[in-house]
């Protein structure tokens, strides 16, 4: 590990952004202390740390949503405090956070020159001038965007690149960005790597917050880590190996990751999803679920994954296809109907679709399982439901001060325990995990990892939706592979490779493999070539 | 986790729940004494029982629009549903010559009935419920038109009907009032301790959460439009009996001010928030205010100006209050 602390008065001349001492505090929680930070210039610099450590908190400073309570910043060598976010940008500070400040019904132009917008005299809006000026910035950047097209018609990582546009188009210097690819599959990735290659030079520079390491060794040129709101280390990525940095993070070494057992084929078929279809995308998806199985589901962004969990659920509209349970044919036209079979849904946004964030933990815990455990006569019973809410939060170890404390003050991890104490409470055989772990912190992840095999052990089945590959090759007993709609490949956890996985992944259903191997690279190569 | 800190916990939080109460039974507290130091007149059992009694259809109307407002919803039909329910009572009582009793229930059924339309156009048909219910108010002023051929129809021989709301089952005490307390603690019980009541408070604070928690939110959001429906019908059962007559062309600007007093109750338009104590509260304090502003001889068109006023600053109070907890 090669810590790279050098003395700053060496450093300063290749110093973009420094921060010195920064301290913050909100009632209650002191979220930084002392913290400091060097941008160097024509640098990626990642930033990570667990949820709660800091990062949110240093951005927010530097970009002018919060001031800080002590402490100094630098932007080329002078010192600044940005009072706001469009002072922020002003001095070349851009920051993009992971969700997106964009308007969707207004077109890409539009949204890119929001509150600058090219006039004709003095009241009214110059349309051409506008798509003229987005369309210039566009093919500077090589985006593959139309300015007249609606936001909200874009893809995530279309929209991301609006989000860009819009951040470069200020004449960044500094351009921050938070969890880029959280929503973002492999071959987005790529385009955002490539794009952000080009954006450094010597008068520029990058912070790149993110949890995926192996994105960090790809893209960072050093890596600074917080932890409980202080500065631990800053590293060179190339002189250190990625473990030793989650160690950093989490204050210890992890266990290296152990890989699942052989499949389970002697196990009782407990649901079976035969031909699915949908109006909009999923064509005859069939696979089979085991008692006491992870059942890994995996494939690009727009696979299809998330689509099946909910038509499974009867939150969405099938065209056709049968689900049985057990061998019989049971008919799920909502999610109460597929509560009433033991069939739980938990979302991957915890914050739409899980959670009632401004009840409490008892509240959030008990929801399914009223009008089956804790009423009579139409009136709930608050002492069982308390009851019950203390024993899953002791149980599943969940963090809170207590059942009464409102569910948006928990963190991501607890979040999401509360979630699966909800299914668990209401006695669910058959949990449905979409991203798991999204947006939840290294260690707390391995909580959530252990408690899903503590489930399977107790002869719970799961499908898993994931993102992420490395943590559906290590939970899933099979990985059933999802392109445009439909089911590519069902492979066993012997078989599931980064590789084979992708493999199917890219593969179009409905042309040759070989071709299909190439679909990730393509908007690539196409920019390729008009350079 | 600890049993101590579980308690800790516990204690603080319903701490903070009775200083919210209190600061809105404050503020009403303060408007009193206020209007008592000023005006001789108003601090008199007789003045004390005009406002509780002039509380009686703004407070009916206010107690249902409670459950609609935390589910995230809007009733904008409440004040003309309520005359028309008026004008049905004199239908089926005076023109069809219906046992007291039966036209009494019938009256309160039929406002379920008008809630009923707004719930199945709200939760099945997902018009806005701004829209709907708008909608419903339109339908409701022309039907009470219609039904009454625009002439009050009155109750005078059928003295019993006015007893429901004038009459004293407590000596030197009207009716209305124990009715209006009645139904408020049935309203607080039901909201507090029902499953109607937890699930009116998880729609408001995440509808698709709670629908992929396996709630069926489309029959809970039917059920409360129609419950705040029984309150309209009650309500214009209250206010014809009041006046011993029912008014087709009454009714319009009621339903903002049921809304404005759960809004100064501390009832959050956004949903998931909101308590019927709040609203009885919210209830009284516009009583309070236009009984004493109008024992000060002020006049009426200012007294909506403060009312305006009151409104701004209560939620205001209210936000800053919450950012700060």
């Amino acid at each position: 590990m090669a810590f790279v602390d050098d003395d700053p008065e060496a450093a300063s001349s290749a110093t973009l952004l420094r921060a010195e001492g920064v301290s913050k505090s909100f009632p209650g929680v002191k979220a930084l202390s002392e913290v400091h930070l060097d941008l160097r210039r024509n640098e990626v610099l990642g930033l990570v740390g667990e949820n709660g450590a800091g990062k949110s908190t240093l951005m927010k400073l530097l970009s002018g949503i919060y001031q800080a309570d002590e402490g100094e910043f630098f932007l080329n060598g002078e010192r600044f405090a940005a009072t706001s976010p469009r002072h922020a940008q002003e001095l070349g500070i851009s920051i993009i956070h992971q969700e997106f400040n964009l308007m969707p019904d207004l077109t890409v132009a539009q949204n890119i020159f929001i509150g600058r917008e090219p006039r004709v005299g003095r009241f009214l809006l110059s349309e051409r001038a506008l798509n003229d000026k987005a369309a210039d910035l566009i093919e500077r950047l090589q985006l593959p965007l139309a300015p007249r097209a609606l936001v909200g018609s874009l893809t995530v990582a279309k929209q991301q690149m609006v989000e860009i546009a819009k951040a470069l188009s200020y004449d960044a210097r500094v351009l921050i960005m938070d969890e880029p690819t959280a929503a973002l599959n492999d071959a987005e990735v790529a385009t955002l790597h490539e794009l952000i290659q080009r954006f450094r030079s010597p008068d520029t520079g990058v912070i790149y917050i993110s949890h995926r390491m192996d994105e960090l060794k790809a893209i960072s040129d050093r890596i600074t880590v917080l932890r409980d709101g202080q500065y631990v280390a800053t590293v060179d990525t190339r002189a250190t190996t990625m473990k030793e940095v989650i160690s950093l993070m989490v204050g210890r070494t992890l266990s290296s990751e152990a890989r699942p057992e052989g499949v389970r084929e002697d196990r009782e078929v407990l649901l079976s999803v035969q031909g699915l279809s949908t109006k909009a995308l999923l064509k005859d998806v069939s696979f089979d679920l085991r008692k006491g199985e992870i059942l890994g589901f995996a494939g690009l962004m727009g696979a299809g994954r998330t689509e099946v969990a909910r038509a499974i659920v009867g939150a969405d509209k099938t065209e056709s296809g049968t689900v049985l349970l057990r061998g019989k044919p049971v008919q799920i036209h909502s999610p109460a109907d597929a509560a009433q079979y033991r069939i739980g849904y938990l979302s991957e946004d915890r914050k739409q679709y899980g959670l009632l964030l401004e009840q409490d933990v008892n509240a959030n815990i008990t929801i399914s399982s009223i009008g089956e455990l804790f009423s009579s006569l139409g009136f709930v019973k608050d002492r069982a439901m308390r009851v019950a809410s203390q024993r899953s939060v002791e149980s599943l170890r969940i963090k809170t001060p207590s059942i009464l404390q409102t569910a948006k003050n928990l963190s991501g991890g607890n979040q999401q325990k509360v979630v699966i104490a909800k299914w668990l409470l209401k006695d669910c055989d058959i949990m449905i995990f979409d991203e798991p772990t999204r947006g939840i912190d290294v260690g707390a992840k391995e909580e959530i990892y252990a408690l899903l095999n503590s489930l399977v052990d107790e002869g719970k089945s799961i499908i898993m939706i994931s993102s992420e590959l490395p943590e559906v090759l290590r939970m899933a007993h099979r990985v059933v592979v999802m392109s445009e709609g439909r089911i590519t490949g069902t492979l066993d956890a012997a078989e599931a490779t980064p590789e084979s996985v992708m493999h199917y992944a890219t593969l179009r259903p409905d042309e040759n493999p070989e071709d299909a191997a190439e679909l990730g690279l393509e908007t690539l190569t196409q920019e390729e070539g008009e350079r | 986790m600890t049993t101590p800190t579980t308690v800790a916990g516990a204690v603080t939080v319903s701490l903070r729940d009775r200083l919210q109460q209190f600061l809105a039974f404050a503020s009403l507290l303060v408007i009193f004494i206020v209007f008592s130091v000023a005006s001789p007149n108003f601090l008199t059992y007789g003045n004390v029982l005009a406002i509780l009694y002039s509380t009686v259809v703004i407070g009916t109307l206010a107690l249902g629009t409670t459950f609609v407002i935390i589910t995230g919803g809007i009733d904008l039909s409440i004040g003309t549903g309520m005359a028309l329910c008026a004008v049905m009572s004199g239908v089926m009582i005076v023109n069809a010559d219906f046992p007291l009793l039966l036209g009494v229930l019938g009256t309160i059924l039929f406002g379920g009935l008008l809630g009923l339309i707004n719930g199945v156009n709200v939760a099945l048909l997902k018009i806005p419920p701004f829209i709907a219910t708008l909608a419903m108010m339109l339908v409701a002023q022309g039907l009470a038109l219609v039904l009454s051929h625009s002439t009050p129809i009155y109750f005078n021989d059928i003295p019993a009907y006015s007893k429901i709301s004038r009459g004293n089952l407590i000596p030197d005490f009207p009716n209305a009032v124990i009715i209006l307390a009645v139904v408020a603690v049935i309203a607080g019980v039901l909201l507090n301790k029902s499953t109607l009541g937890r699930y009116t408070y998880s729609i408001g604070s995440n509808e698709d959460a709670t629908a992929l928690s396996g709630i069926d939110v489309r029959k809970w959001k039917i059920i409360v439009y129609t419950f705040a429906g029984l309150f309209t019908g009650l309500a214009g059962l209250m206010i014809s009996a009041r006046l011993g007559s029912a008014q087709p062309a009454t009714g319009t600007g009621y339903e903002l001010q049921a809304i404005a007093a759960v809004v100064i109750g501390g009832t959050s338009l956004a949903g998931g928030k909101g308590s019927i104590v709040g609203t009885v509260i919210g209830a009284l304090i516009i009583s309070v205010l236009n009984n004493g502003l109008q024992i000060l001889s002020i006049p009426q068109e200012w007294q909506n100006v403060i009312l305006g006023c009151v409104i701004l600053v209560a939620v205001y109070a209210d936000m800053v209050r919450k950012k700060e907890a």
